[in-house]
């Protein structure tokens, strides 16, 4: 049996809030193989998105163990963390964060200045990985001159550009219209079968249908964990959106 | 991520703000012209004064004749007679730290050349007074001799006098009558400008000083051949204390003075006053370069302020960048290059508003400056030392914010 990408193991996360000690996480074990496509749910406070940090090396469980890649990162100096967050991890946040007032190309090149690419390097690759989500003459655009879904793949592009096993989507589609949330699930979905492991985290259950597997959180633990059947095709769903669209001109 | 990457992504960041950086650095420019004119101006008078007691004769005593006493009432430095031309000569003579020891008698008269006639000075003295005076003679030549010896009647003349009489003639070989003595021009003295007093030092006929006392002052004075002064020269790396002591050792023994008996004769050593001056235009120049520093360290304030601000503004931007992977010494990198960025570019405009700033003192306040390279080094390491020491703290608050507390901060 192989060794799953992601492993945790009775992981636990509480906060000091005012003296008050708040249990987010209280023991999650989950396994999750290279090539997943995982949607994590729950509702707000379920203890989700600060499993999805963990995941992620941006916060350290308060117990329990978590191995990522065959590599125990619990216990890690906050440096190996950010290595680990380099090399292995893209992350694609619901506000996009990208870096205002600075070229697409040069956000998407950002993980590879932290890990000493050389500059012709850095833009050569971060070009192909515009071009990859379809934006390669959008490179010189600042995000304010892009469209929401754009720049939503400019940060996909910027999570794929390091060549990570992982990528980690908070609401990915938080802030897009629906017709953009598709296109954004169907480069998702694209990527899953390309190969690379993706786990989504969302409370919309459209979103979560778009994934080949379900996890879903209450009160810091998981309470349900399903494979979908048949997993929407985000692509064809996005195609049809695009066709109802009343055309302008059509209507007098 | 190497030195040049952090140095454009600061110049970035300065760059989408720029009246506030601009602003910020404000402060340093101030700063930095104010030091560099600062010291420029205090270097400047400092140097004058160098010029003015190498003009003097660096290593210069003058020794006067001691006071009297009439009725109770003391005459003042120079009222007795108890200097001798021999007094000069020994002092020559038997002390080795002495170059030249000049005597002198000084006269005042009217001089007469042809049409013109003019009010002066004039000292009797020997060729020594050159040396001892650091004066040079301009043309024809210095006193024979004979001339010294033999009361011969010839001049050389000050250039304001040989200006005043002659004009752009040439005076030497012309007759000119002091206190109505003819005497023949034989030289002319290089100029020496005004003393520290703003006297016109040029404004002097010298000759020999048998001439002086026997033809013109007509003091016949008999045997004790008094002078009214004597100019000593000390040698270069002499000890100036020495020599005064050696030179009052030898006077007193000279003057048969008794141990407990006051001096007859006073010895003023002219770099002391000067030296005097010197110290307070230093203390002058350190206190200008001391208030410009102020400023430096109020610019280096103002860097603080913004890097304060700039990281709280950025801490999204910050969670972003070490979500991607960059480490705390990353961004702590980063933000210091950022502030030291800022106080060089300011420190760099501030170079050139000093160095506009001096010309401009030099030009319309005629003050005297000097601009050196040191000061430029000086400012430059401390608007980088500013950059370093002011930008720490906000670079360090950044470098250690955790990541999910950067990327949730609204």
């Amino acid at each position: 049996m192989t060794t799953p990408l992601i492993l945790t193991k009775d992981i636990t996360k509480s906060y000091e809030m005012g003296g008050l000690s708040v249990q987010a996480l209280r023991g999650v074990s989950l396994s999750i193989d290279a090539g997943e496509f995982v949607a994590v749910m729950g509702p707000s406070g379920s203890g989700k998105s600060t499993f999805m940090n963990l995941l992620g090396c941006l916060d350290v469980p308060s117990n329990g163990d978590y191995t990522l890649a065959g590599e125990r990162v619990s216990g890690l100096h906050r440096d190996a963390l950010a290595a680990i967050r380099n090399r292995r991890i893209g992350f694609v946040f619901q506000n996009f964060n990208l870096l205002p007032r600075t070229s697409a190309l040069e956000n998407v090149a950002l993980p590879l200045l932290y890990c000493g690419v050389p500059a012709e390097e850095r833009h050569r690759r971060a070009a192909q990985r515009l071009d990859e989500v379809g934006l390669a003459e959008r490179a010189h655009h600042h995000p304010a001159q892009l469209s929401g879904g754009q720049q939503q793949r400019v940060a996909i592009a910027r999570a794929l550009v390091n060549d990570p096993v992982l990528i980690l989507a908070d609401e990915p589609t938080g802030a897009l219209d629906t017709q953009t949330s598709c296109e954004v699930m169907a480069l998702l979905q694209q990527l899953n079968a390309r190969g690379m492991t993706v786990v989504v985290v969302t409370h919309e259950h459209d979103i979560a249908e778009f994934a080949k597997r379900m996890v879903i959180f209450r009160d810091g633990r998981v309470v349900e964990d399903r494979k979908v059947g048949q997993p929407k095709d985000a692509a064809a769903l996005a195609a049809q959106l695009r066709a109802d669209l009343p055309k302008i001109g059509e209507t007098a | 991520m190497n030195v040049l990457a952090s140095i454009r992504i600061a110049l970035r960041a300065l760059r989408i703000n720029k009246l506030r950086s601009a602003l910020t650095m404000l402060g340093i420019i101030i700063g930095v012209a104010a030091v560099i004119t600062m010291i420029a101006v205090g270097a400047g008078a400092q140097n004058r004064i160098e010029e003015q007691i190498k003009g003097l004769g660096t290593n210069l005593i003058i020794l006067l004749p001691g006071s009297t006493t009439s009725g109770g009432v003391r005459m003042g430095a120079g009222s007795r007679n108890t200097l001798t031309e021999a007094d000069a000569y020994a002092i020559q003579r038997e002390i080795f730290a002495v170059q030249a020891a000049a005597p002198a008698l000084r006269g005042t008269g009217q001089v007469v050349a042809g049409m013109n006639n003019w009010s002066t000075v004039f000292y009797g003295t020997t060729n020594e007074y050159f040396e001892a005076r650091n004066w040079q003679i301009a043309s024809g030549k210095m006193f024979e001799a004979s001339d010294l010896s033999g009361s011969a009647k010839v001049a050389i003349l000050g250039e304001t006098v040989a200006r005043t009489l002659f004009g752009d003639a040439d005076p030497i070989g012309q007759v000119i009558r002091i206190r109505k003595v003819p005497v023949t021009v034989i030289g002319t003295l290089q100029r020496k400008g005004q003393s520290l007093m703003g006297q016109d030092q040029d404004d002097v006929i010298l000759m020999p000083l048998s001439t002086a006392r026997n033809r013109v002052l007509g003091r016949g004075s008999g045997r004790l051949r008094t002078v009214g002064s004597v100019s000593i020269k000390i040698r270069d790396g002499e000890s100036m204390a020495e020599a005064e002591s050696q030179i009052r050792e030898l006077l007193r023994q000279r003057h048969r003075l008794q141990a407990g008996q006051d001096d007859d004769f006073t010895l003023r050593n002219l770099s002391e006053m000067l030296a005097v001056r010197e110290e307070s235009s230093r203390i002058m120049g350190l206190l200008l370069a001391a208030v410009a520093s102020v400023s430096l360290l109020v610019g280096g304030i103002g860097i603080m302020n913004i890097m304060l601000v700039s990281v709280t503004e950025r801490t999204r931007e910050i969670g972003l960048r070490m979500a991607v992977g960059a480490r705390g010494y990353d961004i702590l990198t980063q933000f210091l290059v950022e502030a030291i960025t800022l106080a060089l570019i300011g420190g760099f405009l501030g170079i050139l508003l000093g160095f506009g700033g001096t010309l401009a003192i030099a030009h319309f306040a005629r003050w005297p400056v000097q601009l050196g390279i040191e000061p430029v080094v000086l400012a430059v390491t401390f608007a980088a030392a500013i950059g370093v020491f002011f930008g720490f703290y906000p670079a360090r608050k950044a470098s250690l914010l955790l990541p999910i507390e950067a990327l949730r901060y609204e």
